[in-house]
């Protein structure tokens, strides 16, 4: 039996800055992962990150990334995708130091 | 040290312009991203997991104090004040924009530096013993070699397609600081009969499938070198692997179809090749030699030093871990330090490079080097100057007198910064120093060697460390697995897995106990770690390990 279709982001890299964007339902793009939309549908999922990559001079290397849903909308599943939104440990830098994040 | 002349010049500032506008036909949209994508490793530029990176190559680890100052100022006015020096005597900076990276490069070639083939399948940085040129135990200084192996590998048309990536190192000393049996290809210097020549050793490498490389001739006549590295390149690029990256380097070629039928084959390629060389690159050499020179080496007293080791005690200490014998009477190599307790190893602010570089034009003759163990070298300093050294690195966080003892860990920059990594390294590495400079128990427990990888292509050499740490992630989850025994030196040995692995909260006190119980079992203060696992065996470190496994078996 295939395995039910987890709650996804559509998540890249931006080509200029090279940080963390999640995309919206408003086909724009953010760097909160609160702010993400949220894709319950494996074929909608596809649609998006079909859709996702063919913005190839704002983004690099689109996936779908797990996450659950919480009070404050879309929150990591894995510590990678929980590194990714924050930034590195060892220093206060990245999306740690920057919030609130400015709109892409 | 080795200045560019009018033709380096010149290929650098082209192959840069060539760059910046690869750069501007990505944002133009005129590439796509799997176009550009080699272009941009070509030049040293990763797209990580925050940001991009951007890895400059330090030819064997060798700088001048110039070339540190634009260091500096690349982290402080591209990046965020900082960089990162790497296992392989490179330096990467982790917040770069991509719009930047041409004016990077740009200002990196000002002082003769570059990012060329710091990433991509091709043949990468040369790396070197640190203490080359300096150490008094050397045939002789090979960096002059490693930059002629530089200049036949930057941009060598037949070797920018490779399998796989391919990485030399190259020592003149019979101590190995430059980890040759982990190398695709380790050179050592050696005499025999009155003649100078290489040990050549193939098919070492660490990653998922550690091997401790094989000689493949043990006297290479020094001429030789270039056409028989030809010859081993060549035969790599048509036999290696290419249908499984797993399978792709040479170490896996040199397993498969043993190390004799390699020799012939290379040997076979070799005089061809050999016929071909017209002296050229030895007339090149012999211009190398030159340029890497001894410095003019001072004779003066060193009253001052043995005052300040009599009377301070931080200073004694301080000489008693980071100061090396020097071939010149009344020098020492001093190594400084990136590995203070609780930051991150091999990390520099800009100020503090341009400390370095300020104490190098001083007091070092303008010579800087990197470690592969990511700590920063002065390789020529006279004893009478070293008070006063001391006292500017202690002002600037840079006097941690720890070299070769447990703070001293190479943490490769893990789940933090690397789009590869599957687990932290540097947090790891942070308690670890942390916890046993609260223990004050360090000089005690004297040389050992703990070397952290985040994921299994080993950037943190931990199948080398006396202990190594393989961050990994078991169901979603940091784990961290021990391996003991390892060693990167003349005597290399892959580290034996101890058993399952342990959450991130456990790794640190089990570090603990295993390094308490070598403190029991070693039979004297001059027994080191690594000689007690061997004395021993495994299992009464196991034990201290995994006590709860050793009460259920007892």
């Amino acid at each position: 039996m295939p395995r039910p279709f987890t709650p996804k982001v559509v998540t890249a890299n931006h080509l200029l800055e090279g940080d963390v964007i999640y995309q919206t339902a408003g086909n724009d793009w953010t760097r909160e992962l609160s702010e993400a939309e949220v894709l319950r549908d494996e074929a909608v999922a596809k649609t998006r990150l079909s859709f996702a990559e063919q913005q190839a001079a704002t983004v690099v290397g689109a996936y779908l990334a797990d996450v659950k849903v919480g009070p404050r909308g879309p929150e990591p599943v894995h510590f990678r995708e929980d590194f990714r939104r924050t930034g590195p440990s060892n220093y206060h830098h990245g999306k740690q130091a920057e919030t609130p994040q400015p709109r892409t | 040290m080795y200045r560019y002349n009018d033709f380096d010049t010149a290929f650098l500032a082209e192959r840069n312009a060539q760059f910046r506008a690869q750069v501007e036909r990505r944002i133009d949209g005129s590439l796509t991203e799997d176009e550009f994508k080699p272009l941009r490793l070509m030049n040293g530029l990763y797209l990580q997991l925050h940001a991009y990176m951007l890895r400059v190559a330090i030819p064997y680890g060798t700088l001048n104090s110039a070339q540190m100052r634009q260091l500096a100022l690349l982290a402080e006015k591209w990046d965020k004040g900082y960089g990162h020096f790497t296992t392989r005597q490179n330096i990467q900076y982790n917040w770069p924009k991509l719009r930047d990276v041409p004016d990077m490069l740009d200002a990196l070639g000002e002082v003769g530096l570059h990012a060329i083939q710091t990433s991509g399948n091709t043949i990468r940085n040369v790396t070197s013993d640190h203490f080359a040129g300096a150490t008094a135990e050397e045939i002789a200084d090979p960096r002059p070699v490693a930059e002629l192996i530089r200049q036949w590998s930057t941009d060598h048309p037949e070797f920018q397609f490779l399998g796989r990536k391919f990485k030399i190192a190259i020592t003149g000393a019979a101590h190995d600081r430059a980890v040759t049996r982990a190398h695709d290809i380790g050179l050592r210097m050696v005499r025999q009969g009155g003649e100078d020549g290489f040990e050549v050793i193939v098919g070492g490498g660490l990653g998922r499938t550690p091997m401790i490389g094989k000689v493949i001739r043990d006297f290479l006549p020094k001429a030789d070198l270039l056409p028989y590295l030809e010859a081993i390149l060549s035969v790599y690029n048509l036999l290696g692997r290419r249908d499984n990256k797993y399978k792709a380097r040479i170490k896996i070629m040199v397993h498969e179809h043993g190390i004799d039928d390699i020799r012939d084959r290379v040997e076979a390629a070799f005089a061809e090749r050999r016929a071909a060389f017209s002296g050229i690159d030895q007339e090149l050499l012999a211009e190398l030699e030159a340029a890497f020179a001894a410095p003019d080496f001072r004779v003066a007293p060193v009253d001052a030093f043995q005052a300040a080791y009599d009377s301070d005690p931080l200073f004694r200490s301080w000489a008693d871990t980071n100061l090396d014998a020097h071939k010149a009477d009344g020098y020492a190599i001093v190594s400084i330090s990136l590995k203070a307790h609780g930051e991150t190893p091999g990390d520099a602010t800009a100020a503090q490079m341009r400390v370095m570089a300020d104490l190098a034009e001083k007091f070092g003759h303008d010579e800087l080097r990197i470690s592969h163990e990511q700590n920063v070298i002065l390789p020529h300093v006279h004893k009478s100057d070293l008070p006063a050294l001391h006292a500017t690195l202690k002002r600037h966080g840079l006097a941690t007198a720890n070299i070769g003892l447990i703070s001293d860990i190479i943490a490769c920059p893990g789940m933090d910064y690397c789009a590869l990594a599957t687990a932290r390294s540097i947090p790891i590495a942070q308690e670890i120093a942390t916890r046993f400079d609260e223990l004050k128990l360090e000089h005690d427990v004297g040389p050992l060697k703990i070397k952290i990888s985040g994921c299994i292509n080993a950037c943190g050499h931990h199948h080398v460390g006396h202990i190594g740490i393989l961050g990994l992630d078991r169901a979603g989850v940091e784990n961290y697995q021990v391996t003991l025994g390892g060693d990167g030196t003349e005597t290399a040995a892959i580290g034996e897995r101890a058993g399952p692995g342990f959450s991130a909260d456990e790794i640190v006190p089990a570090v603990e106990r295993l390094v308490l119980a070598y403190l029991d079992l070693r039979n004297s203060r001059d027994e080191t770690f690594l000689a007690a696992y061997r004395r021993l065996g495994a299992a009464p470190f196991k034990a201290a390990l995994y006590p709860e496994a050793h009460a259920n078996a007892a």
